[in-house]
C-alpha cells in the first residue's frame, strides 16, 4: 500500500502519523493514570505501527504514475479485511453476552467482562466495526465504478479507513475500562468523538471530489444513499456529542443537553443512526450490487428516487417513537409515531423495487447463494421496516418497549438485512476486486448462507416469543389489582429463549468465520481459471445475459 | 425576541406540514419531468456496462 505512493506522499503520510503520535504522547502525559492516558498510549502504538509500515517502504522505488489512470482499489481490499475481522470480533462478543444472560457466571467475576461493558463492545464492534468498514470499503468501490473515476486522493482514503478504525479501537477499549457517555450507540468519550469528526469531514470531501470527476451528467442513485449516510451521520454525531470534558486531562465529559432535551437529542441521533448508518448506506449497496449480481438494471429508477427522498425526510422525524410514555410532550410522540408509519411507504417501495428487479431471474436466485443473500436481505428489510412502523404505534409500544421484542426487531434488521446485504455485496465484490473468476468455494458460500439464515430465524423467533411473553407477564394483574408476576418470574420464563438466542447467534458467528476463510482463500489462491473459462454451472453463480459477470 | 415553547409548537405544526408538502411536490416534479426520463434510463443501464474496468480519463 505504501509502494503506490510517491515519495512526497510518503513524506506527507509520515508527517500525519508523527503528528498523531505526538497527540498520543500528549494524551498519555495529560491523562496519566486516567483512561485518557491509556488511550494516549494506544494512539501512540497505533500511529507507531502505521509509521513503521510507511518507513519500511519509504525508500522503495517510486510507483509508475501511469497506474494512476486505474481505479484505486488497495484501500478497498484492506477495508474488506478489516470488515471481516470486526465481524468475527463483534459477533463473538455478541455470542458471549448472549450466553451471559443465560449463564451469568460467564462474566468470570471481572469488571471488564461484565455485561454492561461487553454489550457496547458488541454493538460498536458489529455496527461501527463491521458495518462501518463495509460501508467505507463498498462506498469507495461504488463511487469509482458508477462515476468511472478514480478516488480523488492518494492518502485520504487511507486516512479515512485507518482513522475510522482508530475510533472503533478507542471506543471498544474504552468500554473495557468502564468508559462511556451512557448514550446508546454514542458511548465513546469526547476526544474519540472529536477525532471521528476530523475523519468524517475528510471522508465527505473525498467522496464529493470523486463524484466531481465523473463523466455522466447524472449521479447514480447508490451514491445519493452513500452521501446521505456520510452527511447525516456527521450531523447526528456532532449534535448528539456536544459535551464539556471535566478537564483536558480527563476522559470524562458531560453533555450540554439536559433532561428531556437530552433524551430527545439522543433518540433523534439513535433512530437516525439506524436510518442513515444501518439503512441508507446498505440501500446503496443494494442499488449497486443487486443489479450487478443479477445482471439486470433496477426495476424502476424513478421509484428509487422517490423512496430516497421519502426515507431521508421521514426518518428525520421518527426518533421520538423511542420515548413513548415519557416526559416528552405528547405531540412530539405523536409526530414520531406518524412519521414512523409513513416510513413504511418508501421502505416498502425500496424492498418492492428490489424484488421486482429479481422478478424473471428467480432461477438465478435458486442457483446462486450470493444473490440469495441479497434477496433474503430484501425480505428482512421489508419485514423489519413493517415491524418497526408497527412497534412505533403507542399502544403496541406499551407492550413491546423494554422487552426482548425490541432486541428481536433490531436483530431482524441487523442480521437479516444489514449483515446479509453486506455478505451478498462482499461475495460479489471480492472476486471482482482480486480479479478472480469466482469465490474460492461456492459450497462454502452456500454453507454460510444456510448458517446465517438459520441463525437469524432462531434468534428472531426466540426474541419474539420471549419479548411478548415478557411484555404480557409485566402487565398481567390479579383480581386484587396487584401484579401477577414478579420481575424474577419473567426472568425465569426467559431462560430457554436466552439459550436459543445464544445458539442462533453462534450459528451466525460460524457463518462469518466461514466467510472470512472463503474470502482469505479467494485472495490467496491465484486463479488458474482466468485462462480456462468454464461454462456457467450452479457452483459458480449465474452469468448475466447481456453483460460481463461481476466475477470476471 | 423570546421564542417560547408555544411558538415553536405552532410553527412546527403549521409550516412544518407545508414545507414537507411543498418538498414532496418538488420531488415528484423532478422524478416525473419528461426530459429527465432519458437521463434516468441511461443511469440505470450504464452501471451494468463496464467494458474495461477503467476510469474514463
Amino acid at each position: 500500500m505504501v509502494k503506490q505512493l510517491t515519495s512526497g506522499e510518503r513524506q506527507f503520510a509520515a508527517v500525519i502519523l508523527v503528528v498523531l503520535a505526538v497527540l498520543g504522547i500528549a494524551m498519555a502525559a495529560a491523562g496519566r493514570a486516567d483512561p485518557l492516558g491509556v488511550h494516549g498510549l494506544i494512539v501512540l502504538l497505533y500511529s507507531g505501527a502505521l509509521l513503521y509500515v510507511v518507513l519500511s517502504s519509504f525508500y522503495e522505488r517510486e510507483p509508475d504514475l501511469s497506474l494512476r489512470t486505474r481505479y484505486y482499489d488497495d484501500p478497498i481490499k484492506v477495508g474488506i479485511a478489516l470488515t471481516m475481522a470486526w465481524a468475527v470480533f463483534g459477533m463473538f462478543i455478541g455470542v458471549w453476552v448472549a450466553a451471559q444472560l443465560a449463564w451469568p457466571n460467564l462474566a468470570f467475576d471481572a469488571a471488564w467482562s461484565s455485561f454492561g461493558r461487553l454489550r457496547p463492545a458488541h454493538t460498536t464492534g458489529v455496527i461501527f466495526g463491521f458495518g462501518g468498514n463495509a460501508l467505507i470499503a463498498t462506498s469507495f468501490h461504488v463511487v469509482q465504478r458508477t462515476s468511472r473515476a478514480r478516488l480523488a486522493g492518494q492518502i485520504s482514503p487511507w486516512f479515512v479507513l485507518f482513522g475510522f478504525n482508530l475510533f472503533c479501537i478507542l471506543a471498544v477499549t474504552g468500554y473495557f475500562m468502564g468508559l462511556t457517555q451512557s448514550k446508546e450507540y454514542a458511548e465513546p468519550e469526547w476526544y474519540a468523538d472529536l477525532w471521528l469528526v476530523v475523519v468524517w469531514v475528510v471522508y465527505f470531501i473525498l467522496y464529493i471530489r470523486t463524484l466531481a470527476r465523473r463523466r455522466e451528467p447524472h449521479i447514480y442513485v447508490a451514491n445519493w444513499y452513500y452521501l446521505a449516510f456520510i452527511l447525516v451521520v456527521a450531523m447526528l454525531h456532532i449534535v448528539n456529542n456536544i459535551a464539556v470534558p471535566v478537564s483536558l486531562g480527563h476522559a470524562k465529559s458531560y453533555t450540554v443537553w439536559a433532561g428531556v432535551q437530552d433524551a430527545m437529542v439522543q433518540w433523534w441521533y439513535g433512530h437516525n443512526a439506524v436510518a442513515f448508518f444501518l439503512t441508507a448506506g446498505f440501500l446503496a449497496m443494494l442499488y449497486y450490487y443487486l443489479p450487478i449480481r443479477a445482471g439486470r438494471p433496477i426495476f424502476s429508477y424513478r421509484l428509487s428516487i422517490l423512496s430516497f427522498w421519502g426515507i431521508t425526510f421521514f426518518y428525520m422525524w421518527a426518533g421520538s417513537h423511542h420515548l413513548h410514555y415519557t416526559a416528552l410532550p405528547h405531540w412530539v410522540q405523536n409526530l414520531g409515531m406518524t412519521f414512523s408509519i409513513m416510513l413504511l411507504v418508501p421502505s416498502w417501495a425500496s424492498a418492492g423495487n428490489a424484488l421486482l428487479t429479481l422478478n424473471g431471474a428467480w432461477h438465478k436466485v435458486r442457483d446462486d447463494a450470493t444473490l440469495r443473500f441479497i434477496m433474503v436481505a430484501v425480505i428482512f428489510y421489508g419485514l423489519s421496516t413493517f415491524e418497526g412502523s408497527f412497534m412505533a404505534i403507542r399502544p403496541v409500544n406499551s407492550l413491546s418497549h423494554y422487552t426482548d421484542w425490541t432486541v428481536g426487531h433490531v436483530h431482524a434488521g441487523a442480521l437479516g438485512w444489514v449483515a446479509m446485504i453486506t455478505f451478498g455485496s462482499l461475495y460479489t465484490l471480492v472476486p471482482t476486486l482480486w480479479k478472480r473468476e469466482r469465490m474460492y468455494s461456492a459450497m462454502l458460500v452456500e454453507v454460510h448462507f444456510w448458517l446465517a439464515l438459520a441463525g437469524t430465524l432462531i434468534y428472531v423467533f426466540a426474541m419474539w416469543n420471549s419479548g411478548i411473553i415478557q411484555g404480557l407477564m409485566w402487565r398481567t394483574y390479579t383480581q386484587e389489582d396487584t401484579l401477577a408476576y414478579s420481575f424474577l418470574d419473567s426472568l425465569v420464563a426467559m431462560y430457554p429463549y436466552y439459550i436459543a438466542r445464544a445458539f442462533g447467534g453462534l450459528l451466525f458467528l460460524l457463518g462469518a468465520i466461514v466467510a472470512s476463510y472463503n474470502i482469505w482463500m479467494t485472495v490467496r489462491y491465484s486463479p488458474e481459471a482466468l485462462t480456462d473459462r468454464a461454462p456457467a454451472g450452479p457452483d459458480q453463480g449465474p452469468l448475466p445475459e447481456n453483460v460481463t459477470a461481476p466475477a470476471e | 425576541m423570546d421564542v417560547d415553547h408555544d411558538t415553536l409548537v405552532s410553527v412546527s405544526k403549521s409550516w412544518g406540514l407545508f414545507y414537507l408538502i411543498a418538498f414532496s411536490i418538488g420531488v415528484l416534479i423532478y422524478t416525473f419531468w419528461p426530459s429527465n426520463r432519458k437521463r434516468f434510463d441511461k443511469a440505470k443501464k450504464n452501471i451494468l456496462r463496464d467494458e474495461d474496468d477503467k476510469p474514463w480519463k
